[in-house]
């Protein structure tokens, strides 16, 4: 994406994958590429379905394994292919190089230990070499970092509200100073007022900690606040990306990134209509070979339904649309 | 108020409350004090966060919770005493609207059988034919196909199922209908589907809603009044242009403020954040249910409930920090 490799933690190029049972194949996401820069934060915006999660879980490489297939493609992380890895050096990766904080933080603690626990075991995990109050030192250590008193640190996850939880949660990923934060709705199990204080604490900790995010959501709202670079997804692919102000301020888009801005209702001005896209996503399981998005789209021309548009550029800009993409490809 | 005109309220509260006895004797103090007016095919939108009492509120107008105290008119008569068999003809009236469209309905009923539930219960056809074509006429209003009428609900997704619960909801014509975070299930392009159908069924129909949600950016959007609650009470209440332009109460100031913009000029702006969480609900002490979070907290603040004063025409809010500005800025004007 036109950067210097070196700058780049993270590069995925074609990335497929199907979830596939007996009965059918469930086509997840379809060949995408996106970049993390050192440092910065990409922010993944889709709606329930298009596949977010499953990228996620793809660098994670936590994909079910049952049903769960990468069919093709690469994920660069500092300069080596995760899909090339075992499980061994994938373990000794997950949590000290990489980590994920999920969506519910009310069901990704385990309930019968204690917070101190949970963080001391991510760890002692990585560290074998510290001892017992070492350990303990780094505990009180990663939860000052995200404003929990460590007097607190022997209390069970349901003596916790919802924010602290998700704190906790946070803490845990972040405590052998990761280089690549992923974040999957970090906050949409929160209220306003405490997605707030979350939201504050992960964009100060990123700044001092230069960890590099991957901000999945589907609030546009936090993509603007906290995000430097954006990719929309759709049934599986990413349909336009660029930096924010590419998608916040910029001229051309993707159909459905129009049509994502204005479902939502407005703080600042007021329309009497919002102006929702008309009907649902695709049934991944029997995508057309067309545009994925053309039996929704307004502007949609005969050669949308017949193949898959190209990925055109403009600079960092990138779009897939037969109609909107950038001329002289 | 000059929003009531000349109609009398179809729906009012007066002192509600309602406490929730816990083991031991504690108290939890849901509804604590609500006094609100809902007007014939208008929308009173009522937001806060989890917690605040404002599902409970909701479920307490409809009789579905026993209130403690307080009074609830539905057309001017009392209906606070009336028992379950009296409430049946008044339900016709009044309905609901779920938040999750996945467990607020029978898994094992047909689609086309959820929406004539009500009508069956309250025998408003004589034979199964008719109520049947009622229903599939309610089902083109929501804008199912009727091809999904012999479907089970689990093969629909969550915004057709929505739909299904606002057929449900329409299939007794009532003139008032509790929407409790109808949309917060729901993805944003789903979510503008149903909004929008929300205020259509609103025309056409002349219904009241009373909208009850955490995103105040949807209540702006729908409501005509909108309420703020914190902890069971109502602290600020106003048109919706006046909330959002003057904001007065500390706490609707800072839950505005919290709302991250999908505008990139506001980016690295400092935004107030307010400190800690909700206190908890439990045997509350007299006084400000927000002081402890408040910047601006005073002695009196901590002894004593603030009254919901009116600053400006229809603009009420219950702050004794506000109140006590405005009457300085008054007495140094003058």
């Amino acid at each position: 994406m036109g950067q210097i490799a070196n700058d780049v933690i993270l590069d995925i190029k074609d990335l497929t994958v199907i979830y596939k049972t007996d009965l059918e194949t469930v086509r997840a996401v379809n060949n995408i590429s996106l970049s993390i820069g050192r440092g910065k934060t990409l922010g993944l915006v889709g709606e329930t379905g298009a596949g977010k999660t499953t990228t996620a879980l793809s660098i994670m490489r936590l994909l079910p394994t049952t049903t769960g297939r990468i069919l093709n493609g690469t994920i660069y992380f500092d300069g080596q292919n995760l899909l090339d890895f075992n499980d061994h050096s994938m373990q000794s990766t997950r949590g000290r190089l990489i980590s994920m904080v999920f969506q519910d933080p009310m069901t990704s603690l385990n309930p019968v230990y204690t917070v101190a626990d949970q963080i001391g075991e991510t760890i002692k995990h990585h560290n074998t070499a510290l001892s017992k109050g070492e350990v303990s030192a780094k505990v009180d250590e990663t939860l000052s970092m995200v404003g929990i008193l460590p007097s607190r640190k022997n209390e069970y996850p349901h003596q916790f509200s919802g924010g602290m939880k998700q704190r906790v949660v946070i803490a845990m990923a972040l405590c052998c100073e990761p280089a690549l934060l992923i974040a999957d709705e970090p906050t949409t199990a929160l209220d306003v007022t405490i997605q707030a204080q979350v939201l504050a604490m992960m964009r100060d900790l990123r700044n001092r900690l230069g960890t590099s995010m991957l901000m999945i959501t589907h609030d546009l709202g936090i993509v603007a606040q906290t995000c430097d670079d954006v990719a929309v997804m759709y049934a599986g692919e990413i349909i336009e990306s660029g930096s924010v102000e590419d998608i916040f301020t910029g001229e051309r888009h993707h159909p459905y990134t129009i049509g994502l801005f204005n479902s939502i209702p407005n703080l600042e001005t007021s329309v009497k209509r919002l102006k929702p896209i008309p009907g649902l996503m695709p049934d991944p399981t029997k995508l057309s070979n067309g545009c994925f998005f053309a039996p929704r789209c307004e502007s949609c021309l005969d050669i949308c339904r017949e193949s898959s548009p190209p990925v055109t550029s403009g600079g960092f800009h990138r779009i897939k649309c037969h109609l909107c993409g950038y001329d002289g490809r | 108020m000059s929003l009531a005109g000349a109609t009398s309220p179809l729906v009012e509260t007066r002192e509600l409350r309602k406490l929730f006895k816990l083991k031991g004797g504690a108290l939890l103090h849901a509804v604590d004090g609500i006094n609100l007016k809902i007007f014939p095919k208008q929308t009173l939108g009522v937001v806060g966060e989890s917690g605040c009492g404002k599902s409970t509120l909701g479920r307490t107008i409809l009789k579905l919770i026993e209130p403690t105290s307080g009074q609830i008119f539905f057309k001017g008569n009392d209906i606070t005493a009336l028992n379950t068999r009296q409430m049946r003809p008044m339900r016709r009236a009044m309905q609901i609207i779920f938040q999750d469209p996945y467990s607020s309905i029978d898994p094992r009923k047909s689609v086309i059988e959820v929406i004539a539930e009500y009508m069956f219960i309250h025998r408003l056809f004589r034979n199964r034919r008719g109520t049947f074509a009622r229903a599939a006429e309610l089902m083109d209003q929501v804008g199912l196909a009727r091809r999904y009428a012999n479907l089970y609900p689990h093969e629909l997704d969550g915004g057709r199922r929505q739909r299904i619960g606002i057929a449900r909801a329409l299939s007794l014509q009532p003139s008032f209908i509790v929407c409790d975070e109808p949309v917060s299930a729901l993805d944003v392009s789903i979510q503008a589907q149903i909004l929008n159908l929300l205020m259509d069924l609103q025309d056409e129909l002349g219904l009241a809603y009373m909208f009850v949600t955490h995103d105040l950016s949807v209540v702006k959007h729908i409501s005509k009044e909108i309420m703020v609650m914190y902890l069971g009470q109502c602290v600020e209440k106003a048109v919706p242009e006046e909330l959002f332009a003057n904001p007065a109460h500390p706490y609707t100031k800072a839950l505005l403020a919290a709302i991250p913009r999908p505008n990139i000029r506001l980016r690295n702006k400092e935004i107030p954040i307010i400190r800690g969480e909700v206190t908890s609900p439990i045997n509350l002490k007299p006084g400000c249910r927000f002081a402890a979070r408040c910047d601006y907290s005073m002695e009196i603040c901590k002894t004593r409930d603030p009254d919901l004063v009116e600053i400006s025409p229809g603009h009420f809010i219950s702050c004794f920090k506000e109140n006590l500005n405005r009457s300085n800025e008054g007495a140094a004007s003058r």
